[in-house]
């Protein structure tokens, strides 16, 4: 582009676009926001409200933040941000109550987590506090879509090989009493992995996904 | 509930890191050693301790529907709680500024071992997790909500202690290259997580 100005998606800003979903993910290599990944990734579609409620909240959070980072002294950082994130966050609650109640009541207290969520303060305090404000709103979108890839990845094996379903529907057929009437896999005498819906397997599921990907990625690898 | 009930379950049945996954983040991020694992978790039982009671006295004489009543019956319809995140997140912010200058005047040896690990707990999940699920649970009075406290910090210490421990361990064995680090720990605390579940049965 034949502009002065550093043009919208120049390839350092499509970098914050993109290397939050592999290189610098904030799950699998940045370890944050762990806490709410793990506990509502039993069924894909809680897990999909959660990551839109969380990327929302960072995509805010940080243009907020990034355009009042100048106002802010220093020594109260902290309790500022959280406000802006906290009063954030009452909105998604408040929205989620409004229309979608049954999910709201599936994510209990993980809305309210969000507050806490590190993703948000992590990124807060390492990037909108140091950077503008599209610049910001960038790095809020990669870390978001970052976050919601490991958390749809991890609900869609623990909701496909626990109870057979992906969103609710039969993907691998009708399990009935017996497997005469059943169809589908289960025809086949295929039963399904209950322990998958069981929160001990979401820490391994991840585990299993950090695996997968720093084998790919060797220079993830930890020493 | 009597108060052993209350203590015994939230330290092993409803444990803050294996039934919960609270404050996971600090828990992958400091358990490399035992020493500091500790003084993390002697910080987090304290926090717990304070702010879980002050925030069950916030809910129920300032947000819960017809909490402010004591004003008189004009405020009785009132229900406030959609305040309560900002609340209970305003709560302990403050109280773990004033818990940092408290222990910074008064202990000053506590004070440098705990120092790094006493900010970093106003964003510790498992504090804020603490408050809601206190909200959840209905409990009556103040004692039974620090002793609700008190037994989750508990068991968030165990468990940092116990991962602390492992991985201490873990780094004279031979894992394989991409699991190191962060994979394992995340695998054994899966495993540890089902050990714990066998606390679930218990009935008291």
């Amino acid at each position: 582009m034949a502009e002065e100005k550093e043009p919208l998606f120049s390839k350092q800003n499509r970098a914050l676009l993109t290397d939050p979903l592999d290189d610098n993910n904030p799950i699998s290599v940045q370890v944050l926001g762990i806490c709410s990944a793990l506990a509502i990734t039993v069924q894909l579609k809680p897990a999909l409200v959660m990551s839109i409620a969380v990327l929302f909240v960072v995509i805010f959070s940080n243009v907020i933040v990034s355009l009042i980072r100048n106002l802010i002294p220093s020594r109260i950082r902290i309790i500022v941000q959280l406000l802006i994130v906290a009063s954030l966050v009452i909105l998604v609650d408040q929205i989620l109550k409004a229309y979608a109640y049954d999910v709201s009541k599936e994510l209990s207290v993980f809305v309210g987590l969000i507050i806490t969520n590190c993703i948000v303060m992590g990124r807060l305090e390492a990037f909108a506090l140091a950077n503008g404000p599209w610049k910001s709103f960038l790095d809020g979108v990669g870390n978001g879509a970052g976050y919601a890839l490991i958390l749809v990845l991890v609900a869609f094996f623990r909701e496909l090989l626990g109870s057979g379903k992906l969103f609710g529907f039969e993907v691998l057929g009708h399990k009935a009493k017996t497997i005469a009437d059943s169809t589908g896999l289960y025809a086949l005498g295929y039963e399904n992995n209950g322990f998958m819906l069981l929160s001990p397997m979401a820490l391994i599921t991840v585990g299993i996904i950090i695996w997968f990907q720093r084998s790919k990625n060797r220079k993830l690898i930890e020493n | 509930m009597d108060y052993i009930n209350i203590f015994v379950k939230s330290i092993f049945i409803d444990n803050m890191v294996f039934a919960y996954f609270l404050g996971m983040c600090s828990y992958l991020a400091v358990s490399k050693t035992v020493n500091t694992a500790v003084g993390l978790g002697a910080a987090v039982i304290f926090v717990l301790v304070v702010t879980v009671p002050v925030n069950f006295l916030m809910d129920t004489y300032l947000l819960r529907p017809g909490a402010l009543s004591w004003l008189g019956e004009e405020y009785a319809s009132i229900d406030l709680s959609f305040l309560s995140f900002i609340m209970f997140i305003a709560v302990i912010a403050s109280m773990v500024q004033l818990v940092e200058m408290i222990v910074e005047r008064f202990a000053p040896a506590l004070y440098g071992a705990l120092g790094i690990f006493l900010p970093l707990i106003a964003v510790n999940c498992a504090i804020l997790g603490g408050s809601l699920f206190m909200q959840q649970k209905d409990f009556s009075n103040v004692g039974e909500s620090a002793v609700y406290g008190l037994g989750s910090g508990i068991g968030w210490f165990l468990a940092i202690l116990a991962i602390a421990a492992i991985r201490e361990k873990i780094a004279y064995s031979n894992v394989p290259a991409p699991l190191k680090g962060l994979g394992i720990t995340f695998i054994i605390t899966g495993l540890m997580a089902i050990g714990f579940m066998s606390f679930s049965g218990i009935k008291l």
